[in-house]
């Protein structure tokens, strides 16, 4: 299955935020784990993560520093703030009502309502 | 190994030559393309191989830049980058719209001049309606440039048409103030009308808000540039005709008021098409001026507050002052447009901490002589205008002072700061535009 452009470009927001929510991370590695999370099926360009880390942190929602973790290359790590789990905390709520709202005219997919429901 | 490091090598000053992406971005994606080959060889791919797959999997370049100028758009101030095809997609960067329109400008104040007989006469309606006769095909040009559908179109026009009608049917006393004030005020009115054709009718957007900011400094500079070129250009033309016996005088009033009316226009093409000029020369006007107006004004807030002279300011003093405000705001904007949103506090923040400091100090000091002086001889146009507009300022250099302080003690983020900005804008329209509609009525268009 391939997933619509649009809607991958509106998921990398609450994506990016929720894996930093887990924890400070690089850029390579958040790829790496939203690859995993998803299975493969939300295809990324690998280079457009770095403009969108980029406007979060202007945004105020991650804070970076760059710092060379021993045997490795410098690197640029990526630190939510708490306006980025404000932020987070808000588009989970909208992904919540939009997965609502989409399983009302779905009748037998409750599926992913469920699954977005605890998270 | 070896040529795959030299691939790598190619490939990074190749991404490294895109404008908007800038040495720590290569860094990062290097290290990012470089996890991917290592990734891929693990998985039994040759490095070569390895290096193929992961520069197809970091995306096509073009797109890629076009993404960084997006987000970055302060590093290059304009869509510069955006790659090929968008150039296609604006056929032209607008020079024969901006020809036409300058030589339309230029033609409608030479038909206003000759029936108001300037400068023989001097009607008073022509001082309050000349940013009419140019302004409005500033705004076409924008409109077009952007291609604007209908409907934009006609919200475009809608400020320029109840201007035009606002302004002139109001019946002004003969030597009125208001009509004066109007004079005045009308220009910012409008120019805060171009912004939206402009902006392509995205007014809400904040970043396209902080663009029309510095697109108004950078034409300022275009502007003044020309003006001192034609300038040497007149007085020279003015040297050589004296022998000749023609009227200097004469062709000057000409040649001046299309040459400043056309000028208008190409200062704005000027700034949207020759943008990497300009702004390398923003920057460090900003930077230059910006100390040397803190200094001063640090100086004068506290000569004024020491001496005492803060309670007599007289007429001209303070409308000497409220020009220094309005460049010193003028300044703190255009420097702020200017900034690299992401980076660090720096010395120049500070700086303009001060310049903001000295100049709420300054505000205040005028307001307490005003309203002194309201109070003692009661309201007069010239006094409200002047009122409100350093209540408008003081408002809004609290807000920056208050903001950048914050900022410069890393309690909150430059965004926040750019966004006070950006949302305030409005309220200098509305202010300029309640001098021109409201005013007038208020006292009687005296």
């Amino acid at each position: 299955m391939r997933i619509d452009k649009d809607l991958v470009a509106a998921s990398a927001t609450p994506l990016v935020l929720a894996i930093l929510a887990d924890g400070e991370n690089y850029g390579y590695a958040i790829l790496k784990k939203v690859r995993a999370l998803s299975g493969g099926e939300l295809e990324w360009t690998d280079g457009m993560l770095y403009p969108l880390l980029h406007r979060l942190r202007r945004l105020g929602y991650v804070t970076t520093e760059w710092r060379t973790p021993p045997e490795a290359r410098r690197r640029q790590y990526y630190m939510i703030t708490d306006d980025g789990r404000a932020a987070l905390a808000d588009q989970q709520r909208q992904w919540v009502a939009v997965t609502r709202a989409l399983s009302e005219v779905w009748p037998g997919s409750e599926g992913p309502l469920a699954a977005v429901g605890e998270a | 190994m070896e040529s795959v490091e030299s691939q790598i090598a190619e490939w990074r000053r190749y991404v490294a030559s895109a404008p908007a992406v800038n040495g720590h971005d290569v860094d990062e994606l290097e290290d990012h393309l470089r996890h991917e080959i290592a990734e891929l060889t693990q998985a039994g791919l040759t490095p070569d191989e390895g290096f193929l797959v992961a520069v197809k999997r970091m995306g096509d370049l073009n797109t890629l830049s076009r993404e960084f100028a997006r987000e970055h758009s302060g590093r290059l101030w304009k869509q510069l980058v955006l790659g090929a095809d968008e150039e296609t997609a604006r056929p032209s960067s607008g020079w024969l719209e901006a020809f036409v329109l300058a030589a339309a400008a230029a033609v409608a104040i030479q038909v206003a001049r000759l029936a108001a007989g300037f400068p023989d006469e001097e009607p008073t309606w022509f001082a309050r309606d000349l940013s009419l006769f140019v302004l409005p095909f500033l705004a076409a040009y924008f409109a077009r440039v952007r291609q604007l559908d209908v409907r934009h179109w006609v919200l475009a026009a809608t400020p320029f048409v109840l201007a035009a009608l606002v302004v002139n049917l109001y019946p002004y006393d003969t030597d009125s103030d208001t009509e004066m004030l109007v004079a005045l005020h009308l220009p910012v009115v409008l120019w805060f009308a171009v912004a939206y054709p402009y902006m392509g009718g995205t007014i809400r957007s904040h970043d396209r808000r902080m663009d029309f900011v510095r697109f108004t400094g950078e034409w300022f500079i275009y502007y003044v540039l020309i003006a001192l070129g034609g300038g040497v250009l007149m007085g020279l033309t003015a040297g050589i005709l004296e022998p000749t016996g023609i009227d200097v005088d004469r062709v000057a009033a000409w040649v001046l008021p299309s040459g400043a009316a056309g000028a208008v226009i190409v200062a704005a093409w000027l700034v949207e098409s020759k943008q990497r000029v300009v702004e390398n020369m923003a920057p460090v006007l900003t930077m230059l001026f910006t100390p040397l107006f803190a200094v001063m004004l640090a100086c004068s807030a506290v000569v004024y507050a020491v001496t005492g002279l803060g309670g007599a300011f007289d007429r001209d003093l303070l409308s000497v002052l409220d020009a220094l405000l309005v460049v010193v705001l003028a300044l703190v904007l255009f420097g702020m447009s200017a900034r690299e949103p992401s980076t660090f506090p720096g010395w120049m923040d500070w700086i303009q901490l001060v310049a903001i400091i000295s100049a709420l100090v300054l505000d205040l000091m005028v307001l307490g002589a005003m309203i002194a002086r309201i109070g003692d001889l009661g309201f007069t146009p010239n006094r409200l205008a002047a009122l409100g507009l350093n209540l408008v300022l003081l408002v809004n250099l609290a807000g920056a002072a208050w903001l950048s302080a914050r900022f410069l003690t890393g309690r909150t983020r430059f965004h926040r700061l750019e966004r006070w900005q950006t949302a305030y804008l409005p309220v200098f329209a509305l202010w300029a535009a309640a001098v021109v509609v409201v005013l007038p009525p208020v006292f009687a268009f005296s």
